[in-house]
């Protein structure tokens, strides 16, 4: 069955790739056509081709303009093959679960140029190093630095330097030397390599990519330190490698004769700068990005975009200045992070998040799967065994040196040293990628004769360190026991005590009398606190800096998250309203804090015990599992309930979707003023229900959960004015009709009495606002029918309920306990809620016996 | 080395704090140099006498990394060093009141340092408050020893509290 299914998918590939053919090669030949007219390959000159065909006698309604669009269609429509390519991939686990999604995308790559071959007897597409190093790499590059670990970063940045530089020095150097070595014994037979070359190539295939190692990676969970040393090597290094390649280059362009002691030098100074440079451009640009984000708050909607335009610009200056442009874009992107998340608005952080992703995983596809493609080329294959076996064999054992010989060296001064499985796996990482083919591809025929036994060894040496590695990484690290990275779950005293660590250890490095690691990091933090954050971070977003209190805001939301969800899941919200627990410690909180603060009124108070039960974990579930038994009786004699009460106090809101079409404000129905009454309509109410409880009725418990409910949400809310109006208003309604019901309730209003005593109380000053301005004045239906009403939109829910659900009954039926949680245990439930259902307004039933006074219970 | 040991002699009871602590003498030398800096009077006593040397040294050794391949011969006492200890130094800097739990108002003076003036009291108390809830099994409100350990099981203590003390 399995093997069935494994076919069935391999055809799919199949024909999906003769389906991408059947266009490709149309295309191939527009291609032909196109070099012979001599205009270039990759660059767009189809554009005005149209407007030159022969004089038209006749308008035509419809002409084939394949040429128009060729170029651009072509890109599209291979971008959309590539990434079939990885859903075909993805789609079976039980593939990729032994084989790194990378190998399986030059396999398929390997499939998709064989059909090209067939259908062209030629390779007409292939990873040209323009758009390579210009489309396809900065994104992935942008990526990295944006999302790398900082901290873990700048804490093993010194290892990660010194394997980044020295250690791609050395591989370059020993594999080159090794190799001409090995030509000057004749191990090659006759190739028209010279030292220089040779060294040309070594620093070219000395580059670990890092879209091949985080691929592989990625999938094998290795500890968090070891994944950052390899990772940002491989970052770092690939800056690294091309700045030695422009080196070998240059010497090699000015031939072996002319190099002497001063080119040398000048080539040593040209690393640094070069790398040292490209560092600074992008610390300049990262620097920009953050003052950027420090005042897009009016574009919200293109914010996003700034981060990847001066990502992009800091590649493309430190290209144009012939700095580094990967060492640039990664610092770019490791400095900008935090500012950029600090300052930028929730929604566009998740924005920029996503969408980086989205570019970089996409064009890594992409470069899989045309390394696969640009194999399938005759001409590239120039076979010879000796040159090709030694290279092989010589990557593989003077990197094990290399990184054995240098960790060794650096465990020396690590606090932890680093140990050796993990130096072997180090070691073995060390997977060669597209970034040594486009340099293999960049490299002049003319002054490099063999230039094509370079290309098919570094191909290679990419199909073996990525394929052949890639797949014996996770058995290795498996058989090795290599440390793995734990799963692990924030925990805010965990971060606390993380926090306390550093102070204590910057005093007790001081007590000690050294200085360390610590010392620096403090002072860094100093300096950063000092100068950059006010600088660079909005004053609002400053306050979130703080590790612990991020956590704290960061396990809120989850938790709030968990608790809708925990509620949706046993189909109602209902398990709110279980007050013991909440009142239980509310008691305690209270007495505590009347001792302590002896005149801050007792609402206040209920704010407090509100806020620390939201920290209270089991809470929710507890009272859930109380509440289910009773849930389904309760549910339903809450659903009258609950209409009824939402019909009385919802305002009508009349602006929904205002801005449906809008491109530059997304938000539904923000409206400052509705915003403004909720809140009027809510504090009247806590102080009416403040007032009673002064008058010896207990205060009300809705209360309590209703702020505890506010306290969650407004931390979003407060943080980021991102939240769409979708659930602010949502949750603003549920929060004042409990308002209202507290307050009704416990000044013990009769409840449809409750409309009438209502409105003067609540001192609605706007008309839109009104409950009931309709010109079918609800007042003169009952209120108990509210809820049959409800479906001919005569009063708004809530804006989610209107967007997201069909306003059928039944499904109000089951939102209203998610909405809005009463204390519904009075008589007015009815017996006959399978007929409100099916009621018409024309069908009344009988007026429900007034709700009994409450006060019976609770006084 | 004669230089070393010479001065090792001026260490009182320097073999037994090697021992208990696990510092070499080249260690033990260094800080006890930095001792002698740090105390100003000469009375061999630091913060009002309540520090000396030994304790100083004892206090110190907590940050010692953990070395891994260390022979087994130093079982028989643990040393300060060890996970438990530098849990248990961590602890009691939290406990201010030394009764062996941390509660709420603990918690809140350790938080009201650290966190400065970004936060306000209701975030800190807040804070203090889902603390103590998530480390607190027995429902006491306040945290023990063994919650505060259970509660920080997975953190590499090892690493983060342990300085590299120059030989």
């Amino acid at each position: 069955m399995a093997t069935l299914w494994r076919f069935t998918l391999f055809l799919c590939m199949l024909l999906m790739a003769c389906g991408g053919l059947s266009l490709a090669s149309e295309e191939a030949e527009t291609r032909n056509t196109q070099t012979e007219t001599g205009t270039g390959s990759s660059s767009n000159t189809t554009g005005g081709g149209g407007h030159e065909a022969a004089p038209i006698t006749t308008l035509p309604i419809v002409t084939w303009k394949w040429h128009h669009i060729s170029v651009q269609y072509l890109v599209a429509l291979w971008i959309l093959v590539c990434w079939l390519c990885k859903l075909i991939i993805e789609a079976n686990h039980s593939v990729t679960n032994y084989i790194p999604e990378s190998a399986l995308l030059i396999c398929s790559g390997f499939i998709l140029g064989g059909m090209i071959w067939g259908a062209d007897k030629m390779q007409t597409f292939s990873l040209s190093p323009t758009v390579f190093f210009y489309f396809l790499l900065p994104q992935i590059i942008l990526d990295s630095g944006y999302h790398m670990p900082n901290k873990l970063f700048f804490t093993n940045l010194g290892a990660i330097l010194i394997h980044a530089v020295i250690g791609t020095c050395w591989n370059a150097a020993s594999l080159g030397l090794s190799l001409w070595g090995c030509h000057m014994g004749g191990a090659m037979g006759d190739l028209d390599i010279g030292l220089l070359q040779y060294l040309l190539f070594g620093s070219l295939m000395a580059a670990v990519d890092p879209v091949a190692v985080l691929a592989v990676f990625d999938q094998v969970h290795v500890n968090e330190v070891l994944f950052i040393i390899v990772f940002g090597e491989s970052l770092l290094n690939d800056g690294v490698t091309v700045v030695l390649f422009n080196v070998f280059d240059a010497f090699v362009s000015l031939g072996g004769g002319r190099i002497n002691a001063a080119e040398i030098v000048k080539g040593i100074v040209s690393f640094f700068v070069v790398a040292f440079g490209g560092s600074l451009v992008g610390i300049a640009f990262g620097i920009l990005i953050a003052l950027l984000t420090r005042c897009t708050k009016n574009i919200q909607i293109i914010e996003p975009g700034f981060i990847f335009v001066m990502g992009y610009l800091s590649y493309l200056t430190a290209e144009m200045l012939s700095l580094s442009a990967i060492l640039s874009t990664t610092f770019c992107g490791v400095l900008c992070q935090k500012y950029v998340r600090a300052n930028m608005d929730e929604s566009s952080v998740q924005t920029v998040k996503y969408a980086m992703k989205v570019f970089a995983n996409g064009s890594e596809t992409i470069i899989f799967v045309f390394l696969g493609i640009s194999a399938i080329d005759k001409v590239i294959w120039v076979w010879n065994t000796g040159f090709i076996l030694l290279t092989l064999l010589f990557i593989f054992v003077y990197r094990f040196i290399g990184v054995f010989f240098l960790q060794w060296i650096l465990n020396r001064y690590r606090l932890v040293p680093i140990e050796l499985i993990d130096m072997v796996i180090m070691s073995y990482g060390g997977l060669r990628g597209a970034v040594a083919y486009g340099l293999a591809v960049l490299l002049d025929e003319n002054k490099i004769k063999e230039k094509n036994l370079m290309i098919c060894t570094t191909l290679i040496v990419v199909y073996f360190t990525v394929i052949l590695q890639g797949i014996t990484m996770k058995p290795l690290v498996m058989w090795l026991k290599v440390k793995r990275a734990e799963v692990t779950e924030v925990s805010l005293l965990e971060k606390m005590t993380n926090k306390m660590f550093n102070h204590t250890l910057v005093a007790i490095e001081d007590i000690s009398g050294q200085i360390g690691d610590n010392y620096f990091r403090s002072k860094w933090r100093h300096f950063e606190e000092k100068w950059m954050t006010p600088l660079l971070m909005k004053p609002s977003a400053r306050k979130k800096q703080d590790e612990v209190f991020d956590v704290f805001h960061q396990l809120n939301l989850k938790d709030a998250m968990e608790y809708v969800t925990e509620g949706e899941r046993s189909g109602s919200l209902e398990f709110v309203r279980n007050d013991s627990a909440i009142l239980d410690f509310k008691k305690k909180l209270e007495s505590e804090y009347t001792e302590v603060l002896p005149d801050i009124p007792p609402y206040m108070i209920n704010n407090h015990g509100a806020m620390f039960t939201m920290g209270r974990d089991p809470i929710p579930s507890v009272s859930l599992e109380m509440h289910e038994q009773t849930m389904k009786a309760m549910r339903e004699a809450e659903a009258v309930d609950a209409h009824h009460l939402l019909d009385q106090h919802l305002y009508k809101s009349r602006k929904q979707y205002r801005h449906g079409f809008s491109r530059s404000d997304f938000k539904i129905n923000r409206d400052e003023k509705e915003v403004q009454e909720i809140f009027q309509r809510t504090m009247r109410n806590r102080l009416e229900s403040f007032k009673s409880a002064k008058m010896g009725v207990s205060p009300p418990k809705t209360i309590v959960k209703h702020s505890k409910k506010e306290q969650q949400e407004k931390i979003p809310n407060g943080k980021s004015m991102s939240k769409t109006k979708l659930c602010h208003s949502g949750d603003e309604d549920f929060e004042f009709s409990e308002g209202d019901s507290a307050s009704g309730y416990d000044s013990s209003y009769p409840s449809f009495s409750m409309r009438a005593t209502y409105r003067p109380g609540a001192g609605i000053e706007n008309p839109a606002f009104m409950p009931d301005l309709d010109p079918m004045d609800l007042l003169q239906i009952p209120p108990w029918l509210a809820e049959s009403e409800l479906d001919s939109s005569m009063v708004a829910l809530s804006h989610r309920a209107q967007v997201g659900l069909p306003r059928t009954p039944s499904n109000l039926r089951r939102l209203a306990p998610l909405r809005i949680s009463t204390r519904s245990t009075d008589s007015f439930t009815l017996e006959n809620i399978p007929d409100t259902q099916q009621m018409d307004s024309d069908q009344l039933p009988p007026p429900p016996p007034p709700r009994p006074p409450r006060d019976d219970g609770y006084v | 080395m004669g230089s070393s040991s010479s001065s090792r002699n001026k260490i009182p009871n320097a073999q037994e704090l090697m021992d208990q602590t696990g510092f070499s003498s080249a260690h033990l030398l260094r800080l006890y140099d930095r001792f002698e800096c740090l105390d100003r009077d000469n009375r061999g006593y630091l913060r009002q006498d309540t520090v000396d040397f030994s304790s100083f040294v004892r206090i110190l050794a907590h940050f010692r990394p953990t070395d891994r391949n260390r022979n087994k011969e130093g079982t028989q006492q643990e040393l300060p060093n060890s996970r438990t200890r530098k849990l248990k130094f961590a602890f009691q800097l939290y406990d201010l009141d030394r009764d062996g739990k941390i509660s709420r108002e603990e918690l809140l003076q350790v938080l009201r340092a650290m966190l400065g003036l970004q936060v306000t009291e209701e975030q800190l108390q807040s804070i203090a408050e889902r603390a103590i809830q998530e480390a607190d099994l027995d429902k006491d409100d306040a945290i023990s020893f063994d919650e505060f350990k259970k509660s920080l099981e997975k953190v590499d203590i090892d690493t983060k509290m342990s300085i590299g003390f120059l030989k």
